[in-house]
């Protein structure tokens, strides 16, 4: 019989891992009393998530480069720089939708390409690398647009960015939910909870599960409440947004390739020794390169998602969304030595950062104190959690 | 009685686990040369740490006498305020500043919080002439020699009014024409009044310079001999350093050695960063299938350099000479080659080299062979941790499970876990270099045993240790390499530790 010092340490050391989910319901809770309810009425809800959608998609290749022990500041450059250059085609040049995303995604994986060729082969660091890109595809971005704003996109490529699926073609006082969107948040539910379960069931054969049944059943509930909650309040809007299910696409894909794939083992090995990762055979170059590719593609994905929201490729486009995606890796648990950090904390610091913009602004809060906030809760986040390192590491003597 | 200088009486230093120094003593007599002579490990390093403050009073117990007078250093700003200071194997040098700042690093001269930049290379001028340095002050340290940065070093020291020089490994980096010079200087600086301690491996140096020389092993002050007055051979002094009796701390073993798995030709390796210097030179050495090898050498003496560059030129530059495997030529340009012709090489230097001490053990023993548990791109998890749980079990890792982060674990089970790692990559030939440096008696010997197995299971094993007894305990054939050189092979049945001495502190002729 657990004693109940055991149960509180046991949730003590738990908490280093829940910790940002807490906080993100903290967050929330808070600003749907501060509003009156106003953060989370459906069309919000919708909102937040499309508002934030290129972030969380820049986060998902921002905590890999960090896992690995680097950093990207171009992400936002090169995310213009490929809506400015669809843009061009689709519009310009009047090429289809399809053969513009097509390009762009192309176009993202080159700049990667670039970028990663002189972090892995010539050996420069990528701050001072990406820093470059920043400058440079910001200027290409400016060059190629000449200044102005292309617009209007064609209606199929806008959908990525604020389009939902199959939108209901009822009006809301026949059909008060939006029955596809009801059928997505259950089917993905009963997934987690199988998943889960038959993750847990392995680990009990396999004699590695040190969690209680009781604390497994409690996070599990809750995850199951959350996600089918998000889907009660999608479900009296317009519909499930497209950018939603591509995220969550990747998130599940992502999250695999890190936890379980070879190249996400050797992303994990290279930022947390790269000595040793060395010594064991593992080609950290080319590793070093592929990141790059893939954060460049990822890019180019935000940078598409924002000018269809936008319906316009600007030349300011994408400004500091690297910082907000490097905020949502540490807000996440990333470290900054590398080697630690998962994509699911990625995307709930993004979402905190979200929650935090969406919540302040629903208030009337203005801009420069948005700013000085979210600067505070960063601060604060990796703090907590370079606090509980250090005691988890003395406890350990 | 005769004037000391240094009294160091009864200094017993433990780290946790292990006892590093038990109630040294040493006596240093005013204006001589005195030398400290050990093998490595032996406690000469703590020793001089003590000494200098590194290891603040508290830490230790027993008295340092300084100049008659009983001192408690607090750190090394203390010691050298009262005249000691310590020259670190590691030049302690910045590269990118000047001769002149780097003399005056901490000490710097100054009007009103701003540097007086004439006198402090005037100053800086005046000091390199007393070590017989001509070069220009302002010139930056990464732009000279090393033994021009060791006599850098020493101007410093005589900067902050020394009169108790400790210099750990002086010359271990230095050529010849180098280290002539140093010890000339050392000569000089005695002329002058200024005591010296010397820790050096290089006998024909101690026996060249030094008035004393203090025998220290296993922690322990074993003799004091005087080398001005009695006539005192390099053999005898080996002997006071090895003169250990060989307990049954090693598992017995019966060989059954095969054909030849590995052979290495002419194998010469240059520093990684100066081209021109010689880490390894045209060294050859086999070993065959069954066969423990073992490789002594002192420190510095290319040991690591040699294993590292041969897998997969992980260390060095200019790498020429050939690898055969059982006869036939192979390349092992890079780790992953060397692997692929099942060569396996464990570090001396586990957490920086060896292990991700972020990560879990299961992980850390798959990350060499990811390829056998993956498909498609895709780890099988549950493959993964059946194969941790089995070495789990048959190295004895003791950890609550596979799961447990390596960076938790005791020297000896990481060590187990770099083990499994490499033998789950299942190599024909394993290096281990200083596989048991740092873990305790008991863990040893389950490494012991463990490479028994291994050899027993057919595979080729190439040790390489800095104790002698070890290789002794476990080799079939013992390989000494000094200044890079392979000096001799030796059969274990002629080993002694003194046969093996006499090798790894031969000079180059």
């Amino acid at each position: 019989m657990a004693s109940i010092k055991d149960v509180g340490g046991f949730l003590a050391s738990q908490l280093r891992q829940i910790g940002i989910f807490v906080a993100l319901l903290v967050i929330v809770v808070l600003f749907q009393i501060l509003t009156d309810g106003a953060l989370l009425r459906p069309a919000n809800v919708s909102n937040i998530i499309v508002q934030n959608s290129y972030i969380l998609i820049l986060a998902i290749g921002m905590v890999m480069i960090i896992i690995a022990g680097h950093i990207d500041l171009s992400v936002g450059s090169v995310a213009a720089f490929v809506g400015a250059m669809t843009g061009v085609i689709a519009v310009d040049w009047g090429q289809p939708w399809w053969v513009a995303i097509l390009a762009g995604l192309v176009i993202g994986a080159l700049v990667g390409a670039w970028q990663g060729f002189w972090v892995a082969y010539i050996g420069i660091p990528a701050f001072i690398v990406t820093l470059a890109g920043m400058l440079i595809f910001r200027g290409l971005t400016q060059i190629v647009l000449g200044n102005q704003q292309i617009t209007p996109f064609p209606n199929e490529y806008r959908q990525l960015g604020s389009g939902t699926l199959f939108p209901s073609v009822f009006p809301a006082s026949v059909a008060p939910y939006e029955w596809i969107t009801v059928g997505l948040g259950v089917l993905a539910t009963i997934m987690l909870v199988l998943q889960q379960v038959r993750g847990r069931r392995a680990r009990v054969k396999l004699d590695l599960e040190d969690e209680p049944f009781a604390w497994f059943l409690t996070k599990l509930l809750f995850t199951a409440v959350l996600v089918l909650g998000v889907t009660y309040l999608l479900s009296q809007t317009r519909g499930t947004p497209i950018v939603l299910v591509v995220l969550g696409v990747l998130v599940v894909v992502y999250s695999a390739v890190m936890s379980n794939s070879v190249f996400g083992r050797h992303i994990y090995a290279r930022g947390g020794n790269l000595h040793a990762a060395q010594l064991s055979g593992i080609n950290t170059k080319r590793v070093d390169f592929y990141l790059f590719v893939n954060i460049g593609v990822l890019a180019a994905l935000a940078g598409i998602v924002f000018t269809g929201r936008l319906n316009s490729a600007g030349p300011g486009a994408g400004n500091l969304f690297e910082l907000d995606a490097i905020a949502a890796s540490f807000i996440g648990g990333a470290a900054v030595t590398g080697g630690i950090g998962t994509v699911v904390g990625a995307i709930t610091g993004g979402l905190i950062v979200g929650v935090l913009n969406n919540g302040m602004s629903l208030l009337g809060v203005s801009t420069d104190y948005q700013q000085f906030i979210k600067g505070l809760v960063l601060l604060l986040a990796v703090a907590f959690d370079v606090y509980n390192k250090r005691r988890s590491s003395s406890a350990a003597r | 009685m005769a004037d000391h200088i240094l009294e160091m009486r009864d200094i017993t230093k433990t780290f946790p686990g292990v006892k590093a120094l038990q109630n040294v003593n040493l006596t240093v007599g005013r204006g001589e040369v005195h030398a400290i002579c050990g093998e490595n490990g032996a406690g000469k390093s703590t020793l001089m740490k003590v000494l200098s403050g590194v290891y603040p009073h508290g830490t230790y117990t027993g008295d340092i006498v300084f100049e008659g007078k009983t001192v408690e250093f607090r750190d090394i700003r203390d010691s050298e305020k009262s005249g000691v200071v310590i020259i670190h194997q590691e030049l302690a040098l910045s590269p990118f500043l000047s001769i002149a700042e780097n003399i005056f690093l901490g000490n710097e001269i100054q009007t009103r919080g701003m540097i007086d930049w004439q006198k402090t290379n005037l100053e800086a001028a005046k000091l390199l002439a007393r070590v017989g340095l001509r070069d220009n002050p302002i010139t930056r340290i990464t732009d000279i020699g090393v033994g021009k940065q060791q006599l850098v070093e020493i101007a410093k020291a005589l900067s902050k009014e020394v009169k108790l020089l400790i210099l750990d490994e002086p010359t271990a980096a230095l050529n010849d024409e180098d280290s002539a010079h140093l010890l000339d200087l050392l000569r000089h600086l005695k002329q002058q009044g200024i005591t010296s301690i010397i820790i050096s491996h290089k006998l024909n140096e101690i026996k060249a310079i030094a008035d004393e020389v203090t025998i220290i092993r296993d922690g322990k002050t074993i003799e004091t001999l005087d080398l001005m007055h009695d006539d005192i051979s390099e053999e005898r002094i080996i002997k006071g350093m090895v003169g250990r009796d060989l307990q049954s701390r090693y598992p017995d073993r019966t060989s059954h050695i095969g054909e030849e798995v590995l052979r290495i030709e002419d194998w010469t390796v240059h520093h990684p960063l100066e081209h021109a210097r010689v880490v390894v030179d045209n060294a050859s050495l086999t070993v065959r299938a069954g066969e423990v090898v073992g490789i002594a050498g002192l420190m510095g003496a290319g040991r690591t350099e040699l294993a590292m560059s041969v897998f997969g030129r992980s260390y060095g530059s200019n790498i020429s000479g050939r690898v055969y495997k059982y006869g036939k030529e192979i390349k092992t340009r890079t780790v992953s080659e060397a692997i692929g012709h099942g060569i396996a090489y464990a570090t001396e230097d586990r957490k920086r080299y060896g292990l991700n001490l972020i990560e879990d053990i299961k992980r850390n023993i798959s990350t060499a062979s990811l390829g056998k548990l993956a498909k498609r791109g895709f780890v099988d998890g549950r493959q993964e941790t059946i194969v941790a749980n089995g070495y789990r079990k048959s190295m004895n890792i003791k950890a609550p499970s596979v799961s447990s982060l390596t960076g938790k674990l005791s020297g000896g089970n990481q060590q187990k876990v770099v083990l499994s790692k490499w033998m789950f990559a299942d190599p024909d030939v394993l290096i281990l270099d200083e596989p048991t440096r740092g873990i305790d008696v008991g863990a040893k010997y389950e490494i012991y045993t463990i490479i028994n197995q291994l050899v027993a299971d057919g595979k080729a094993v190439i040790v390489i240790s800095s104790e002698l007894p070890e290789l002794l305990g476990i080799c079939d054939r013992i390989y000494a390499l000094a200044e890079g050189r392979i000096t001799g092979q030796v059969p274990i049945a002629d080993a002694t530790p003194e046969v093996l001495m006499s090798y790894m502190t031969k000079e180059k002729e």
